[in-house]
């Protein structure tokens, strides 16, 4: 059974390695602050005890008043998970730090939030739309989008 | 009588027609002429109705069997549907060249028969240098293909173009060379008398030159697993992706045609061609043409399709080298042995056979042909 | 003295007899060698997550029946496993058992057409897949006994599966557990030898084992590159646990592998069908759930070992009868990450090859 890591604990640990980076935190996910993330990635992903080397997948979920991306992660290894998740509030021109640079597999699902959700990643390789094609107006995921 | 029967008639020699006929030997190229183009086409259509129906035994399904009793019209109703289909040319081909493309392909394919003895002696010309004759005009359809390929302004087009001009190119040394020992131990460039010396089918004396031929018969003639210029799973249908209707039809019929030509040029050459006990000869050349057929659509049906790279290495690695030494050997045994080559010779040639395949195919390595870009 | 060349561009696809559905590669080849390749989706993109956000809880069934169309029955139990967590919905043992089996025959239907089209595209003519889809066709059977379709079963339900089975389907079913394994031998022998093959498969579109892990690979793909992860017995779902397994695992991650891996992920269905088929209790299939579902605000992933990898739904709920978020981590877009790196200075007809082996289903790549 892959062991679900309490988000607390996991957050107090960052919250020492990195003052400042975790907004919120539960049993079941903690909330990075997305100037932190790309350092919490790392952080996550290069530690022998957490060893994150499996990003599962990467969503993203429009509440109004920000944008949730969620970072479900999986270490092969130790068979547990962790799920991470940051918050954007702008609406306009919304910007989070890429991590295809640790885990390529966020190449496709990057660029598909970028796509369908309209949020950019900075340091992606090749940020274009994924599915639609250029030029297409909106960014349909969008809960308001019609 | 009329010509046709004297031309066909048991041991009915070209030299035996009456040149007195009006127009003398015209007569008899032009009826034989017309005989060939209606063998041919109900052959191909015959191996079209074959390859299908057997393919599709062989993979576990029916095959065609709507049109007519057990499906036999179902190559007339395709004919005739694709005759029916509008004719398209690229906008930016080169419109003459791909006009002129399926017709280059077809003659040479046709040609080929005017030298194929059906049975003995009817032929339409015996030419004393028969099988170099093949050679020559068999390569000629390439340059259709690559007609083809060019003037559709189609990569996918000139990618198969391409490929087939690298594989015939290759394909035609190790094919020759084979030949060769067949022409060595028959003594003769004429395709009947090389029917006629063989009391002993060539296969068993010259069973690794028959793979040889084989197998770089079927690469001239595109065949699976030598398939490339039309990998449909790679370059969509190859040269002929741009082609529709007559043009299309015509291609398709090269293509049968050139497999009818090789497994009547591998009947003539390995299978004592129209020889054979009880039956008359002309159903024997028949009986072998199709086992031959059957022979490369059951390897079409079974075997994966090789890459370009490894084609070519096949050619110049594999079959170039054991053309060589089967011609050496052939050559010595003529020498060493000049009157008539005896029986045991077929168990010598076999077992070298083995030795040299086995040998050959320990040669080969798995994996690599990356290219570092 | 060198001829100038230079290299050009070819589209495969999004038209094209190997491309799986509508997907294109943007090729740059210089002669036959692929020196770049860009893969362009969306062909198929029919906005599956954001139509989810209108429909009821249940609703949503026939819409991941579509995603991949091949295993239609491990979509819709990575779905529903996700609304019973979510809602916290129980599920009675024989339900449990009845979609391990169809979830199993599905992998193995999946995975049959798989191979064959791999072999297909390797350039075996049709004779390959054409006796994989007769094994298929049984299974496809099987399923029009439990659910009257053969293509999107609309099945699994949320809180059970849609009809107990017939009485009929079981002696089938026993029938097809014990000839499947000959029929497997027997596709295996057809080209597990042959030497074309050989060449053709082996070391050729390598995933070396890290990558794989790097870019999120799942299924076959990763298990080809030599990593031993299978969520069935990494994370065991519904009854998975209780049945005995082998994981299959490559070596290389080469093509050859990622064939012979899913051969043997065949077999190992097989057994895990035939332990279900001795445990399956009686009972009913279906909880009792209400007509429309109404989770609590909260949020669920759910992930199952899918044939083609991972597959996961991530269901938002805001107490609505709708989702109000249904993501989804399609497998077969997550393995494509690499195809590129897998390709490059191959040639076209190993490009083919490759990306068969990764075997993918449009209708998930693009939702």
């Amino acid at each position: 059974m892959t062991v679900a890591l309490s988000g607390q604990e996991i957050a107090d640990k960052l919250d020492k390695q990195f003052p400042g980076s975790i907004v919120e935190s539960s049993q079941d996910s903690l909330v990075v602050n997305s100037e932190f993330l790309l350092r919490v990635a790392t952080f996550l992903k290069d530690t022998p005890e957490l060893d994150f080397s499996y990003l599962t997948a990467i969503t993203a979920v429009d509440y109004y008043d920000y944008f949730e991306v969620v970072y479900r992660l999986t270490s092969m290894e130790h068979n547990h998970r962790l799920v991470v998740k940051t918050r954007c509030c702008e609406r306009v021109n919304p910007t989070l730090p890429s991590v295809v640079s640790l885990w390529r597999g966020a190449d496709f699902q990057e660029r598909e939030i970028y796509d369908l959700m309209g949020i950019s990643f900075d340091g992606h390789p090749n940020l274009k739309r994924l599915f639609l094609w250029q030029g297409f107006k909106g960014h349909p995921l969008r809960r308001d989008y019609w | 009588m009329t010509i046709v029967e004297t031309s066909l008639g048991p041991g009915g020699r070209l030299a035996a027609l009456p040149p007195d006929w009006p127009g003398g030997y015209w007569w008899h190229w032009l009826v034989f002429v017309v005989i060939i183009l209606i063998f041919v086409v109900v052959m191909v259509m015959a191996f079209i109705y074959m390859e299908r129906r057997g393919l599709g035994r062989l993979q576990a399904r029916l095959g065609p069997n709507r049109a007519g009793p057990l499906g036999i019209l179902q190559p007339v109703a395709d004919a005739i549907k694709v005759l029916l289909k509008e004719d398209i040319i690229p906008a930016k081909g080169d419109k003459l060249v791909h006009w002129l493309a399926p017709v280059v392909a077809f003659v040479p394919a046709l040609m080929i028969f005017a030298v194929i003895p059906f049975q003995d002696g009817a032929l339409l010309v015996d030419l004393n240098i028969g099988i170099l004759y093949i050679v020559a005009i068999s390569s000629v359809a390439t340059v259709g293909v690559f007609m083809a390929g060019w003037a559709s302004n189609n990569k996918f087009s000139l990618l198969g173009a391409m490929r087939d001009v690298a594989q015939v190119v290759s394909y035609e040394i190790p094919l020759v060379l084979s030949i060769a020992g067949v022409v060595l131990v028959a003594g003769s460039l004429s395709m009947n008398e090389i029917v006629e010396a063989q009391s002993v089918p060539f296969i068993l004396l010259q069973p690794l030159g028959f793979l040889i031929f084989f197998m770089a018969a079927c690469a001239e003639v595109n065949r699976t697993p030598f398939d490339l210029l039309e990998a449909e799973s790679e370059i969509v249908a190859g040269f002929h992706t741009e082609y529709s209707g007559m043009k299309f039809a015509l291609f398709y019929l090269v293509e049968y045609t050139e497999v009818l030509a090789l497994s009547a040029i591998i009947t003539t050459l390995f299978l004592s061609g129209w020889r054979g006990p009880l039956l008359p000869p002309f159903l024997w050349f028949l009986i072998k043409v199709v086992a031959v057929f059957f022979l490369i659509f059951w390897v079409r049906s079974t075997i994966p399709r090789l890459r370009i790279d490894q084609v070519m290495a096949f050619a110049w690695k594999c079959l170039l080298p054991l053309a060589l030494i089967n011609l050496f050997i052939t050559g010595l045994e003529i020498v060493a042995l000049p009157e008539g080559l005896p029986w045991f010779l077929i168990l010598v040639n076999i077992a070298i056979m083995v030795v040299l395949v086995v040998l050959w195919s320990g040669f080969f390595k798995l994996g690599g042909g990356r290219v570092e870009v | 003295m060198a001829i100038k060349t230079e290299p050009f561009v070819l589209n495969l696809g999004p038209v094209h007899p190997s491309t799986h559905g509508v997907f294109r590669m943007r090729t740059t080849l210089d002669g036959e060698v692929v020196v770049d390749m860009e893969p362009v989706f969306g062909y198929l993109h029919r906005g599956i997550e954001k139509l989810a956000e209108e429909r009821t809880y249940t609703g949503v069934i026939p819409l991941t029946d579509r995603l991949d169309y091949l295993a239609s029955m491990s979509n819709t139990l990575a779905y529903v496993l996700a609304v019973e967590k979510l809602a916290g919905i129980t599920v009675p043992e024989r339900a449990e058992y009845l979609r391990v089996i169809m979830a199993e025959l599905q992998r193995i239907a999946s995975h049959l057409i798989a191979v064959g089209a791999f072999l297909n595209d390797c350039g075996a003519f049709m004779t390959p897949i054409l006796y994989m889809i007769r094994e298929r066709e049984k299974i496809l059977d099987l399923f029009d006994m439990v659910c009257g379709q053969r293509l999107t079963y609309n099945y699994m339900r949320v809180g059970g599966v849609s009809h107990d089975i017939p009485d009929e389907f079981l002696p089938a079913l026993d029938k097809f557990v014990n000839r499947m394994p000959g029929f497997i031998d027997e596709y295996d022998q057809l080209l597990k030898k042959n030497e074309i093959l050989l060449v053709r498969a082996k070391g050729v579109g390598i995933l070396p084992k890290e990558m794989a892990i790097n870019i999120s690979a799942g299924g076959p793909v990763l298990r080809g590159s030599g990593v031993k992860w299978d969520i069935r017995k990494a994370d065991p779902y519904s009854v998975y646990d209780r049945f005995e397994f082998d994981i299959p695992t490559g070596t290389v991650g080469d093509c050859y592998d990622r064939y012979r891996v899913r051969i043997e992920e065949m077999r190992q269905s097989v057994r895990i069908i035939k332990q279900a088929m001795e445990q399956l209790p009686s009972g009913a299939v279906k909880s009792e759930v209400p007509h429309l579902i109404r989770p609590p605000v909260g949020e669920a992933y759910a992930h199952i070992e899918a044939p083609k990898g991972e597959l996961g739904f991530y269901l938002v709920s805001d107490n609505s009868i709708a989702p109000y978020r249904c993501a989804i981590r399609a497998p077969s877009l997550i393995n494509l990450t690499a195809l590129c790196d897998m390709v490059k200075g191959w040639k076209v007809a190993d490009a083919i090859a490759t990306f068969g082996s990764i075997d993918i289903c449009m209708g998930e790549v693009d939702r």
